[in-house]
């Protein structure tokens, strides 16, 4: 086989593993959309509230310590503990639970029937306020994120690859693990929804809030669930974009690639926000490996809002949406 | 009829209607200055088919919002079974056991009729996430027999045939019917029905009431039901409550209601579609 075949086919699978991120990060915004009509601007931030948070129970990090120092006088920093990954991810998860009701009770319950430009306008408040607090808790200092996930390139695929075409793939396993728990858990939410009471109740919700209520279904803990799932989503996509590039603020900055995968699938559609999530992630690699050189490169900063333009303008409704046809 | 005691009473037609399962109080509803009900007390017995009837605006769907928790009343109580309610939110009183359909129909119209249906038994439906994933097999069992209710409430109905049919794509007539049928699943106490045969062609309507009259018989489900037909109000039920301008102007059997003259004048005399 050709060479640049050979380079293509792994930035190919590159961009699938970049894609699988991008995925997640939107199926956040697509469960909070679709049960509550809010575009949830927060989603990223909550991604890195959540890595943060883990990163701080791991490590035993005295939460709010800048602040407790400065005001006492005190100088503690740490608990002294350190936190096996698991548990640590099980407390976060508790943390973002109590942070999806703690939103539901002071912002989102008093916007109830308000416009969706107001709904969205919130959640930028709560993305700055998310931004800053999480700043204020845990610092502001890059961390380093390690719950035992493996990582470096797999010797396995290099190998195989390198039987087969004489050409060994450079992949990460981390992104192979990274697929393996999205897939996973695109999977155990596709079973909730469709088998659980919590799952029905949930499509009712999104489908129609009167029907829903008439039928004994608390908006409320709907809600409080939505988000909650939401923060566990962003939590995954945390922990997979904290181990790769460290626990920083540009993590939140991911959410922004998700824009342009919704407007690829659709607002409303999971598995649009996946495939989505995948043609943008493989067609920015791509792109950049084969035009890239011609226009001097850093391509990848802008193919996907382009290319959601180019959506927006020939097919609005995204990838799975239905088509939308003006009533008159 | 006779005299109604405190046991209740016998109807024209020889059923045995009970005590009262809801009371209304002195309800009092406003929206900013509109006043949509004035003080209006009335009453709701075991078995009954009880009927709220009034022109446009009467303020009917207000007092059934309002005996669903849709709507608060600024004044007045409301009393099931004896005891005063404190305000609610609708699924607490969906939980309580009174199910209801809409005027504008309400329905989840990216599911199919099976369902739609479906959701109307998520009262009954216990297992929680936890026990659902610890205890398969209880979980199970519980999903069959609510199945089986689904399913003689689908075959009660008579929609059988599209019972894997989107709703989306359903004709307005049954999409009424499967919104009674959600409503059936519940195994409701107390079912409220807001206007079940506006805009229904005649062979439609005459469906329509036989079902409501076989599930009062059947299942004897208590009834509360908003219509605009006179003809129709006449032959299902028992009691009818006139509503005018917010307040109420008449009570009582269908012969009483349509001898009243506050009715004749409010509302049998006005042309209404
Ligand atoms: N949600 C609401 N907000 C404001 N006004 C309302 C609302 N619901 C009903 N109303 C008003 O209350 C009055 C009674 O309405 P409604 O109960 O729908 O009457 P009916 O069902 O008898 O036709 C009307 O004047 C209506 O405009
Ligand atoms: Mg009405």
């Amino acid at each position: 086989m050709p060479d640049q075949l050979l380079f293509g086919m792994e930035v190919f699978l590159n961009g699938l593993m970049a894609g699988v991120l991008y995925a997640l990060v939107a199926l956040g915004f697509v469960l909070i959309y679709k049960a509550s009509g809010v575009f949830n601007y927060a989603q990223g931030v909550m991604a890195l509230f959540a890595a943060l948070t883990l990163v701080g129970i791991m490590e035993g990090q005295v939460p709010f310590a800048h602040l407790i120092n400065a005001t006492l006088g005190t100088e503690i920093h740490h608990f002294g503990w350190h936190l096996p990954g698991i548990v640590a991810i099980l407390l976060t998860m508790g943390v973002m639970v109590l942070l999806a009701w703690a939103v539901n009770h002071f912002v989102m319950r008093h916007l109830v029937n308000q416009e969706p430009i107001i709904l969205f306008m919130a959640t930028i408040g709560l993305a700055y306020f998310m931004e800053g607090f999480g700043d204020l808790m845990w610092g502001s200092d890059i961390k380093k994120l390690d719950v035992g996930l493996p990582q470096g390139m797999s010797t396995v695929i290099d190998e195989v690859t390198y039987g087969w075409f004489g050409y060994g793939f450079f992949i990460d396993n981390l992104d192979i693990v990274a697929t393996v728990i999205a897939a996973l858990l695109v999977v155990a939410l596709t079973i909730f929804s469709q088998y659980s009471k919590q799952g029905r109740a949930l499509r009712a919700v999104a489908d129609d809030h009167q029907a829903a209520l008439s039928v004994g279904i608390s908006l409320k803990f709907i809600w409080v669930l939505v988000w909650s799932i939401a923060g566990f989503v962003a939590l995954v996509a945390g922990i997979m974009w904290g181990t790769k590039s460290g626990v920083q603020f540009s993590l939140s900055l991911i959410a922004l690639k998700a824009l342009p995968v919704l407007m690829l699938g659709g607002f409303t559609s999971i598995p649009g926000a996946i495939v989505g999530g995948l043609i943008i992630g493989v067609g920015e690699k791509l792109f950049e490996f084969i035009v890239g050189p011609m226009v001097g490169g850093a391509t990848e900063n802008w193919f996907a809002y382009v290319l959601a333009l180019l959506f927006l303008v020939f097919r609005p409704q995204g990838l799975f949406g239905e088509k939308i046809i003006e009533r008159v | 009829m006779n005299q109604i005691s405190d046991e209740g009473y016998i109807t024209a037609d020889g059923r045995k209607i009970g005590a009262v399962m809801m009371e209304m109080k002195n309800i009092t509803l406003r929206f900013g200055g509109v006043k949509a009900i004035t003080d209006i007390s009335f009453d709701i017995r075991q078995g009954e088919i009880r009927a709220i009837i009034g022109p446009n605006g009467a303020g009917k769907s207000s007092m059934l919002n309002v005996i669903s928790g849709f709507y608060i009343p600024q004044e007045g109580e409301v009393w099931f079974h004896g005891k005063k309610r404190a305000p609610m939110r609708p699924f607490q009183v969906a939980q309580q056991g009174i199910a209801r359909t809409f005027q504008n129909i309400a329905l989840f119209e990216g599911m199919s009729v099976l369902d739609n249906v479906m959701t109307g038994r998520l009262t009954h439906m216990k297992s929680g996430m936890l026990s659902q994933a610890i205890w398969k097999g209880k979980a199970e069992r519980e999903e069959v027999a609510n199945r089986e209710v689904v399913e003689k409430v689908i075959d009660f109905l008579e929609i059988q045939a599209i019972r894997k049919t989107p709703v989306a794509r359903l004709p307005y007539g049954l999409k009424k019917r499967v919104e009674l049928a959600r409503a059936l699943a519940a195994e409701p106490k107390l079912l409220l029905l807001d206007e079940p045969m506006a805009g229904m062609n005649v062979e439609e309507k005459e469906d329509m009431s036989r079902f409501i009259l076989d599930v009062n018989d059947e299942f004897g489900t208590t009834i509360a039901l908003i219509e605009h037909d006179m003809g129709v109000v006449m032959d299902l039920s028992d009691r009818v409550v006139v509503m005018d301008y917010g307040k109420k102007i008449g009570d009582g059997t269908p012969d009483e209601v349509r001898n009243n003259q506050n009715v004749i004048d409010a509302y049998l005399g006005v042309a209404h579609d």
